[in-house]
This record gives C-alpha cells, structure tokens and sequence, in this order.
C-alpha cells in the first residue's frame, strides 16, 4: 500500500477528484494549506503599504492505494493538475505499514 | 360638473358670510383679539419653522448617524487584523455615543451661546432654556429651524469628529485611553474650533452696519475673519487629522510595523463602510445647507461630482505608479473626495467642485504614500493622509473655487441681503486663518492632553495584549470564529 499526498492548485481540485475517481480512488483527503516553492510569493499593495506574501494558498490531496493502483492515481493527478506553469504542485509517494476501516475492523487492503 | 358648481357656490357663502359670524361675537372675546392684534403690529410675528426644512434636518442628522455606527465603524475595522477588529467598532461606537452625552451637557452650550470670540458660555448648559418652540437662525432671514434638530444634527457632528481620529492610534490603544482623550480633546478642541467656525447671530441681526457691528461681537472667531467652512474642512476634518497624527507619533508605531505584514483582514467591510460614509455624507454635507433649498441643491450636487471625480483620479494615479489599480484606493479616493469637498460644498460651482475632486484625490494619494513616509509615522489607519491633507486642500481651494468668476457662489452680504465683494486674494488670506487655526490649536491640544494620559494611566496596552489582539485583552471577545 501507498500514501500519495499531492500539493495541487486550488482551482484544480475537482478535475484532480474527478480523474482520481475514474482510475479506480475510493476515496481522498483534502486540506488547504500555504506553503512556497519555485514559484515564491507575490506583492500586495495596500496604499502606501508593501507586504510581500512569501506563502502562496495550494490544496494538498492525500489518497491511501493499492500498490496496483498506483501508477494510475499517479497518472491522474500529474494530468489533471497540470497548467504547465509554474506553481502546479508536487507529488509525493509514501510506504504505507497499515490500514484499518474503523466501522468493521477489516484491515490492509480491504479498508481502503 | 354640477356637483362642483354646487361646492363652488357653498365656499363663496361661506367665505362672504363669515365677517357676519365675526359680528356676532360677543365683545369680550372682540377685546381680546383686538388686543392681540396691537401686539402682532408691535413686533412682527416671529418666524416658524417650515415642515420642509425641518423634515429634512431630520433626515439629514439620521444619515449623520449611520455614518458613525456603522459607516465609519466598518471602514476602519475592515482596514485593521481581524484579531483587532471589535476594537475599533467598539471605539467608534463608544465614543460617539459618550460625545452625544457630553454634547447635549455642555458642549452645545459652550459651542452655540455667546461667549467669547473663542469659546461659548454656559447659558445653556444641560440643555437649559431649549424647548420644543424654541428656534435657530439658518442662512436666510427670516427663516428658522426648531432647536432640538439643530443641536442634534450639530450632535452628529461633534460625536463622528473624535471617532475618525481612532485609525491613528488604532490596533495598539488602550480602551480607557480613547475615552479619556476624547473628552479632553473635545473639550479644548473641538468645542473651541466649532465655535470659532460656525457661532454668529444669524442672518436676522444683520439689519444695518451698525446692527451688523454689534452682532458680530459674539461671533466666533474664524467666523469674523471671514472664514469659509460649510461643512466642516476645518472644525472636523484639519481638527480630527492633526489629533490623529499627535496621536499616532506620541503612542509610536505598533510592534512589527514596516517588517510583519498588517494588510487589511476585509476590504469587503471596508468597502461597506466606505459606501456609508458616502451616502451618510450627503447628510452631513447637504444637512449643513439649514434649509431644504437651492443650497442644498447645489452641495448636493457638488459632493456627489467632487467624489466622483477624487474616485478616478485617485483609480488613475494609483494605475500609473503602482501599476494596478486597487479597490481600497478607490475608496480611499472616495472618502478622499468627499472630505475635500465638505467645506466647499454649498459655495462652488459645479467644474469647481470637479476639479477640487481630482486634486482631493491626487493629494491624498500623496498623503497615503509619499507624504507619510517623510513623516515616518505609524498613522496606522491614515487619518491625516486623508483627512489631514484633503481638509487643508479643501479649505484652501474653498477660497479659490467660491470665486463667482470661477463658477461660484461668493458671499452673502447680509447687510445689503445681496451677494458680497468677493476677493479671493482676501479670501484666501482668511482660509489660510482657518487652516492655521485649526492645525496649531488642534495639535497642542492633542499634545497636552495625549501628555498627561500617558504620564498617568499610559496610551498603550501591554505588548503582549497587542500581540494577542485587543479584541480578547480589552474586550474579551472575538469577532470572528473558524
């Protein structure tokens, strides 16, 4: 099993659930979250006022998978995020020891 | 058609018939009007208020109060970090409602009796002597408005006056504080400045030079110099802006001023308030005209161009040099506007209210930019960028723009009850009275009284209350829940 967890842009949320969903995703977590990279911040001007805003808002998705699964969610999501400006986001790919579904007690694969 | 031949015909009766009805009185009750009537011949019969005019200082004092709570409340509170936010509703709300208080005690008396040429007495004091009948002069012979509007609409004003010099000092003051230098400074400010400006006999006394003389002593003293103020350029705007900028350089910056970012945590709710303040203003403006008039008429008009025009220049200035054109300097050009045009309103043409709208909103753009970066002052919310800067400007084109050459009113000899000599060469001398007036007494006022609060109970909150917010420390609440 893999933990992906995707930092996307805000705006390409529902594409991303959308396509995560067509591949075979039964479900997803979503935060707002700021953070910077290589597209660094932006200036806001409030009269005579500069503030540089270095965070910039992005959308972090996190999807539990199947090893078997995981070429396609990857797949997926570098399609639907993709603007191919800068700032479209990363993805990263984390072991996952174990899964449980709190309801039944299934766990592994079977809770995902 | 016959119907109304037949009521025709009865109202002819009736008003033919009705000396006979007199005849038949009996003739105490002819006495007694006859002795009425040698009375009414004596004196002319004292002038009444017109439903008009008071119906629409009515309406113009309720526009006034929607400008402070809660026009003014939300232009500032939008502009500050949420965690500051119930702060500054708090403040304006407060003060104004304690100067309502203070206002209808003493201030209207020491303001609108006769006095001195600087400060009124107290023959009104509490209200003394003010009954529903009692009347106030306006600007036209022989007409006049019940007094309880007159002292509320000049309620409204009083109170909004220290509650715009909040933004200088805001997101770092102590609560007590604000209160206690709002009574000082309307006390020995306010007060004084107002009557000044705006105390003189009215237009009735004005019957002969000699008449005009004698009823000029008790006037204020701006007044007698000829200052030109219809609104309030300098009694609320110069007077308020220089409090704000004392304030802001005495109390200092606030913690992470110039290194953390402050910016404005809504520009929705500023906007809100910026639109109160916008249409409030017409009460303010407008209402000052006395009368529901060609005067009134024409500040009206001049308030709504002057804006207008202060709006897109301030839009245009900004485009050009900073490169995109923002919402909050559109309202700020806005508000910038109409501080510019408040003391002109009822005495330019229209072009000239025009063109004082663009330069209002050039300069104030200055004011907020260049202007306090040279003075290096944390005057958080830029009262005196805009306030400060637009009042000065708007009192000294008042001269220039009033001119009847340049499409204005001129001045009003009440002697002659006939427009004025105007020269603005003379005029401008006495603008420049008023301004000067206005920045000195209002900043050594502010001084002292900023003085002695600090040096007994302190301006500031802890820095650790500022950091958390005065909206928990001083008020133990939060405007916003997530």
């Amino acid at each position: 099993m893999k933990l992906i967890s995707a930092i996307i842009k805000p705006f390409k949320l529902d594409e991303v659930r959308t396509a995560l969903d067509v591949a075979g995703v039964q479900g997803v977590t979503v935060t707002d979250v700021k953070g910077f990279g290589r597209q660094k911040g932006h200036t806001e001007l409030y009269r005579g006022a500069e503030y540089v805003v270095d965070f910039l808002p992005k959308v972090k998705i996190e999807a539990a998978v199947a090893d078997e699964l995981l070429d396609a969610a990857i797949a997926a999501i570098e399609t639907a995020a993709a603007t191919g400006k800068i700032g479209d986001g990363k993805i990263f790919v984390i072991d996952l020891e174990q899964a449980i579904r709190i309801r039944t007690g299934e766990t592994g694969t079977e809770a995902l | 058609m016959k119907r109304l031949f037949v009521f025709a015909t009865l109202l002819f009766a009736i008003l033919f018939t009705a000396p006979a009805w007199a005849e038949e009185m009996p003739a105490a009750a002819a006495a007694v009007t006859a002795a009425a009537d040698t009375a009414t011949a004596a004196a002319p019969a004292a002038p009444v208020p017109n439903k008009g005019d008071t119906a629409w200082l009515i309406t113009a004092t309720l526009l006034v109060v929607m400008m402070a709570a809660p026009g003014l409340g939300l232009f500032y509170g939008g502009m500050v970090r949420s965690k500051n936010m119930l702060s500054v509703l708090m403040q304006t709300l407060v003060v104004f409602c304690l100067l309502g208080v203070l206002w209808a005690t003493y201030g209207y008396s020491l303001t609108f009796t006769d006095g001195n040429a600087f400060i009124g007495g107290f023959d009104k004091l509490f209200m003394k002597g003010v009954t529903p009948e009692t009347v106030v002069a306006t600007f036209t012979k022989g007409v006049v408005l019940p007094e309880y509007i007159f002292a509320a609409f000049q309620l409204t004003f009083a109170a909004i006056t220290p509650a715009l010099i909040i933004g200088g000092f805001a997101e770092r003051i102590k609560f007590s504080a604000v209160l206690i230098f709002t009574v000082l400074w309307f006390t020995f400010s306010y007060i004084p400045m107002a009557h000044m400006v705006w105390y003189w006999a009215g237009p009735d006394a004005f019957t002969s030079a000699e008449a005009a003389e004698k009823a000029s002593e008790f006037a204020g003293f701006l007044f007698n110099k000829g200052a030109l103020d219809f609104a309030g350029g300098t009694v609320v705007h110069i007077n308020a802006g220089v409090a704000a900028l004392v304030g802001a350089l005495m109390i200092g910056p606030r913690i992470g001023y110039r290194r953390e970012s402050m910016a404005p945590h809504s520009l929705t709710m500023t906007m809100v308030g910026a639109s109160l303040l916008f249409v409030g203003w017409f009460g303010f403006n407008v209402g000052s005209a006395m009368e529901a008039g060609a005067t009134a008429a024409l500040a009206f008009f001049n308030t709504l161009v002057a804006t207008c025009a202060a709006t897109v220049a301030w839009t245009v200035i900004e485009a050009i040099f900073k490169g995109k054109p923002s919402m909050l300097g559109a309202v700020s050009g806005a508000i910038a506007g109409l501080v510019v045009i408040t003391p002109a309103c009822g005495l330019v043409g229209p072009m000239g209210a025009i063109v004082m709208g663009f330069l209002g909103g050039i300069a104030c753009y200055w004011g907020v930019n260049g202007l306090k970066r040279m003075l290096g002052v944390d005057d958080s919310l830029d009262v005196f960028g805009v306030h400060g800067v637009g009042g000065i400007l708007g009192a000294l084109l008042t001269g220039v723009f009033a001119s009847p050459e340049l499409g204005g009113t001129g001045v009003w000899d009440y002697v002659a009850n006939a427009p004025g000599v105007f020269d603005m060469g003379t005029q401008m001398i006495a603008q420049s009275w008023g301004v000067g007036t206005a920045v000195l007494w209002s900043g050594v006022v502010s001084y002292v009284a900023f003085k002695l609060i600090d040096v007994t109970i302190g301006l500031r909150v802890s820095p650790e209350d500022e950091r958390e917010g005065l909206d928990i420390t001083s008020h133990g609440e939060s405007a916003y829940h997530a």
